[in-house]
């Protein structure tokens, strides 16, 4: 009887603490900001190690022990769902939690940005590592001359003897009989040939130098890009392979090229290349003058006067060289209309690029 | 060079193509169209009317009213024209015609001018009498041309006939860009030839007969030659009984569209034989020829002599003269005298054709800055050929025009000329030259075209002697591919081994400078390598200072361009001032570019031309943002040692309390620093301007791009802050190497947190506070570890005169 007692007197207790605790738990609900605390304190109050249901399971010595498991159970179960109502109502309040701050933090997603303010490349830089990439790919080397040149270098080396009309073609600046500015990047052909490793596949950027007066289409210093590849049985349907690849990656796929005899002292048979005016693509517009075409570089195969004085025996080896203009190409590229801009460092010129 | 196509046709007779297609089909063979003009551009319906009378216009004293047979019909034209009268037969435009220009002469509309029927004050006028200017040229062209008013036609003209036809504009006129090399293009019959082989028709060169009076061309003339270094050939001939007058119609509109000015039969004829065999001659008043004798040798230095254009010429020993028995009369393949030059009254005229040194005509030309059409032609140099052609090509015109008699005989002195060019002919070669496989007929059919001549028993071609451009085989490849077609030969790649592209690691290190200071916010700019000599006063730099040993330009486009630059801050001060003069704010600039540093005087050596990465700025930020780049850019490339900022750099254009050499690894590697107000007020900068000067090669030898992970700590680190009353000439730099050199192993950083001056601190001093954190790699410390460590660093701080606060 008292076991009955006992037992009775457990259960009523534990339907009453339930019935409590899940009657705080709902009216928590309700509440708003200090929600969760006080879920967390009817937590405490009731599963918690001084709880009332701990302190319920402390009378379990006064429990039959036959009885025991069966009250145990029970204290478990209601245990267990106060505990999944506290968590369902926990989950709900951490939600309505989260929507309120979520909602406080809105901002207005149209003010200004805050940026690093990155500087820019040059117009000329940004061509030549274009022409950089396209050439490294088809395994050139990049290398470089001297800016200060001697004669040799400059013209001799490159069949143009002295006296030749070509030296005055290309206006030089001299600093005496033998050095000068170069005219042409063309000399590091020279200096790579008489490394006397073959074969060769390189190009050479740098600045170069004519006596023109500044004006929109001309500067006296400019920069080029020179070309060289000597191996045996190099001919000139390699040139122009090579070259139209090269145009296409510059311009675009859907790039022609046109290759029309001229003449450079250093090469023989020459050509200069034109490519479909990337503008309009060879409509005509503006930009190619509505001939469809643009001039952009000069190329030939290497002459053998050149291969024999820098070393290189002619009837086993031949080659190809090319020259680019790195500002003709950025300026029609970017649609610069005044050459000057590219050495004025204006930041809002330089800003666009 | 420009050209009438009909000059052309006439020794390509069966020529027969559109325009734009001669263009296209010439460029491709290398003989480059620049450029193509029609001379009846925007001329539509314009007859050549006669006018049968002249009256009044009622209503308007300037104007007339004419009434003009246009050969169908008579018309009724108003105009205002002062020049015209009856009988006199004019262009007309009919109604719905076009001319090209307005009467002013000024430049002309794209769509030329409209010309309709109307009234012009209540008169009808059913169309317009045009002048030259209107027809689209000029008195240069037309000298004929009134300068006011309407062009009036020879009586022969033909009323009702197309006037554009009469005027010879029914025409095309081309312009040639021709390449140095080919001479022998800078001719009508050069690009005849060219034209012929590119459209392959015959070429049909003129017949050359000189008809001549029997007379003995040694009894009027000699010639002496004194300089055969210079003059290779001279030719001369003599025509009698000159008669001057105009030169005929066909010859004058060849000339014209050339853009040569007709003037009489005489200079018509030499300006005529110089277009077509590309040779310039001279004509000289024999009877002006002192001794009757012609002799050619060098001027002496410091000579005066008048040209032609009655400007005086100062001569050199350099200049090649032509002179008679007693005195100089033109100067050699430049411009004649004023002392022989042909008047009206001439007699008997003395003709030359000669070769003479290209190169030396070239800098003579360019010694008296005197370039003529001549010395044009001549500079490139001749063919010696080519003078007796072009000589007896101007004899035949002379008699065949009735210009006068042509004396027999040809007095020549000639040097030697050079054996013609035989080149062995290996087809093989020539294709695997070209990529391709041109078969050994169609090759030999293009070297017919080009009257290149094989020798089948020696197994070679010869040049003819007016291409000087043929000398090798790759020559005669450039031959073949031109008239193969440079189109259709393949399109291949280079086979053979595969090579490795890269770029220097120099170029690499410099591609890491660029994107670092971009990173940092600084904008590529460039400047020109050569700079003013004043740039150094402009920077203070003392008039001692080896920066001021410049490589000198010899021949500068001015003062302003003349020097080598050897401190690469003009040319960013210089950019900087441009923005800070258009108001552009916060700017940063960076640029890589070379400074040219001689190794002694006289140059014997090339200059070291050294890499400089130099980096300004104005606006936001200050000497340590400056700094910072710096050191963002030595931690990309791998310099890991401590870099050291010395004060002591001494540049004059800094400000003397903000400025220091860049140290490391016991080398300047750089300077940076606040620019000197003063330099600032040169450059007018109204600001505060910082600069960094990085000098590549320097760094390059050091750089690295290889990295070894050194794992990340493990163990706890310990901080200790310390708080110092610091001697103010005392640099946060010397406390840092204090710590760093006493803090031993375990020593991880040390971060200045604050430094303070003012009330709180006794005069003389500043209070620093420095974070210190300990690291050991395999352990946790333990406080005795760092006792110890700080132990020795106080001690050290204590030694440079610091005394803690706690």
């Amino acid at each position: 009887m008292k076991e009955e007692k006992g037992k009775k007197t457990m259960k009523e207790k534990l339907e009453q603490i339930k019935a409590e605790a899940l009657k705080q738990i709902e009216a928590t609900s309700a509440q708003s900001s200090q929600a969760l605390d006080k879920l967390n304190e009817i937590r405490v109050n009731y599963l918690g190690k001084k709880g009332e249901l701990t302190a319920l399971l402390k009378g379990m010595k006064d429990v039959a022990p036959e009885e025991r498991p069966k009250v145990g159970q029970m204290v478990n179960e209601v245990r267990s769902e106060i505990e999944e109502v506290l968590e369902k109502a926990t989950d709900k309040m951490k939600a309505l939690a989260l929507e309120g701050r979520l909602k406080g933090e809105t901002i207005d997603v149209t003010l200004p940005a805050k940026k690093n303010n990155v500087g820019h490349r040059h117009p000329n830089t940004i061509a030549l590592e274009e022409v950089e990439r396209i050439f490294v790919g088809m395994g050139y080397e990049v290398v470089e001359g001297p800016e200060i040149e001697t004669d040799y270098y400059n013209f001799e080396a490159l069949n143009i003897p002295a006296d030749h009309p070509a030296k005055d073609e290309q206006d030089t600046f001299y600093i005496n009989g033998d050095f000068l500015l170069r005219t042409q990047t063309s000399g590091t052909q020279v200096h790579e040939m008489e490394k006397g490793k073959l074969p060769i596949r390189m190009i050479a950027p740098g600045r170069v130098f004519r006596s023109d007066e500044v004006d929109a289409t001309h500067s006296p210093s400019f920069h080029q890009v020179e070309g060289l590849v000597i191996d045996k049985h190099i001919t000139f349907a390699d040139l122009k392979g090579t070259l139209a690849e090269f145009a296409r990656e510059m311009f675009g796929e859907e790039t022609k090229v046109k290759f029309r005899p001229h003449h450079f002292n250093f090469t023989e048979p020459s050509a200069e290349m034109d490519v479909s005016c990337f503008k309009c693509g060879g409509k005509g517009c503006r930009f190619c003058k509505g001939s469809g075409w643009i001039e952009i570089l000069g190329c030939g195969m290497v002459h053998p006067n050149v291969l024999t004085m820098s070393g290189i025996n002619p009837e086993e080896y031949s080659g190809f060289a090319f020259g680019v203009g790195l500002e003709r190409i950025a300026l029609l590229k970017y649609e610069i209309d005044d050459m000057r801009l590219l050495y004025e460092n204006d930041i809002r010129f330089l800003k666009q690029f | 060079m420009n050209t009438a196509l009909s000059w052309i046709k006439a020794y390509v007779p069966e020529l027969d193509c559109a325009d734009q297609e001669y263009c296209d089909a010439m460029t491709l063979t290398g003989t480059k169209v620049e450029n193509y003009e029609r001379l009846d551009k925007n001329l539509e319906k314009i007859v050549i009317g006669q006018i049968e009378k002249i009256e009044k216009h009622p209503d308007a004293d300037k104007l007339i009213v004419c009434q003009v047979n246009i050969g169908s019909e008579v018309i009724q034209i108003v105009t205002g024209a002062p020049n015209v009268k009856e009988g006199d037969k004019v262009p007309v435009v009919l109604d719905g015609g076009k001319v090209a220009g307005g009467h002013d002469g000024g430049p002309m509309p794209e769509e030329g001018i409209k010309i309709k029927a109307g009234k012009l004050r209540g008169i009808p006028s059913n169309g317009m009498m045009c002048s030259i200017e209107e027809l689209g040229s000029d008195r240069n062209m037309y000298p004929e041309a009134p300068e006011f008013g309407i062009y009036i036609f020879p009586e022969d003209a033909q009323v009702g006939a197309d006037a554009v036809e009469a005027l010879g504009m029914r025409d095309t006129v081309f312009e040639y860009e021709i390449t140095s090399n080919r001479v022998d293009c800078y001719s009508v019959l050069g690009i005849a030839r060219e034209a012929a082989a590119t459209f392959r028709k015959p070429f049909v060169p003129p017949v050359v007969e000189v008809k001549e009076n029997g007379e003995n061309v040694n009894d009027y003339i000699s010639v002496e030659v004194k300089d055969p270094d210079l003059c290779t050939r001279y030719c001369a001939r003599v025509c009698t009984n000159i008669k001057i007058a105009p030169s005929p119609e066909w010859m004058q509109r060849r000339l014209r569209a050339s853009g040569i000015r007709p003037i009489n039969n005489l200079v018509d004829i030499t300006n005529y034989v110089m277009e077509e065999y590309g040779q310039p001659m001279h004509a000289f008043d024999l009877d002006t020829i002192a001794g009757h004798k012609i002799i050619v040798r060098r001027a002496a230095d410091g000579d005066k002599f008048q040209t032609l254009d009655e400007q005086v010429r100062k001569l050199d020993k350099d200049i090649l003269m032509i002179c008679d028995a007693e005195k100089e009369i033109g100067i050699a393949g430049i411009m004649g005298g004023e002392n022989s030059k042909i008047t009206d009254d001439v007699k008997t005229v003395l003709f030359e054709a000669a070769t003479f040194n290209g190169a030396n005509i070239r800098k003579s030309a360019k010694r008296l800055g005197l370039r003529t059409d001549a010395s044009g032609k001549f500079e490139k140099g001749l063919d010696p050929h080519n003078a007796e052609a072009a000589i007896n090509r101007a004899c035949q015109l002379i008699s065949e025009l009735g210009c006068g008699e042509v004396v027999s005989g040809m007095v020549d002195v000639c040097q030697p000329m050079k054996d013609e060019e035989r080149i062995k002919f290996e087809p093989e070669r020539i294709n695997d030259l070209l990529g391709t496989d041109v078969s050994v007929e169609d090759m030999m059919s293009i070297f017919k075209m080009l009257e290149i001549e094989y020798d089948e028993s020696t197994n070679e071609l010869i040049a003819p002697t007016y291409r000087q451009d043929i000398l090798c085989c790759a020559d005669i490849a450039e031959e073949v591919a031109r008239f193969f077609g440079y189109d259709k030969i393949p399109t291949t790649l280079p086979a053979g081994a595969a090579t490795a592209g890269k770029l220097s690691f120099k170029l690499r290190i410099e591609q890491k400078a660029r994107d670092i200071a971009e990173y940092c916010g600084f904008s590529q700019g460039m400047t020109y390598s050569f700079e003013s000599p004043r740039v150094f006063d402009k920077l203070l730099i003392p008039e001692d200072s080896p920066l001021r040993n410049t490589v000198v330009i010899a021949n500068p486009l001015g003062e302003d361009f003349s020097i080598m630059r050897t401190i690469s801050l003009n040319g960013m001060l210089t950019s900087l001032a441009t923005n800070y003069n258009r108001r552009n704010k916060d700017v940063r600039l960076y640029e890589l570019g070379n400074i040219y540093l001689p190794y002694q005087f006289p140059l014997t050596q090339l200059p070291d031309e050294r890499m400089q990465f130099t980096l300004g700025m104005y606006g936001e930020g200050d000497f340590f943002t400056m700094k910072g780049v710096v050191e963002e850019f030595f931690e990309s490339i791998g310099l890991k040692k401590k870099t050291v900022y010395n004060p002591k750099s001494g540049k004059p254009f800094l400000h003397p309390g903000r400025q220091a050499d860049i140290e490391y690894d016991g080398v300047t590697v750089g300077y940076l620093g606040e620019v000197h107000p003063t330099v600032c007020d040169n450059y007018d900068i109204g600001t505060r301007a910082y600069i960094a000067v990085l000098d590549m090669p320097y760094i390059v030898e050091r750089a690295t791009f290889d990295r070894k992970y050194e794992g990340v700590a493990k163990y706890p680190a310990v901080s200790r802050d310390i708080s110092m009353v610091v001697p103010k000439e005392i640099l946060a730099g010397q406390i840092e190497a204090v710590i760093e050199q006493r803090g031993g192993k375990i020593l991880e950083s040390c971060q200045l947190f604050d430094i303070y001056e003012g009330e709180q601190i006794k005069a003389g001093f500043k209070s620093v506070a420095y974070s210190i954190t300990f690291r050991a790699k395999d352990r946790t410390l333990e406080e005795g570890d760092v006792a110890a460590a700080m132990k020795k660093i106080l001690n050290g701080l204590e030694s440079l005169g610091i005394e803690l606060r706690s």
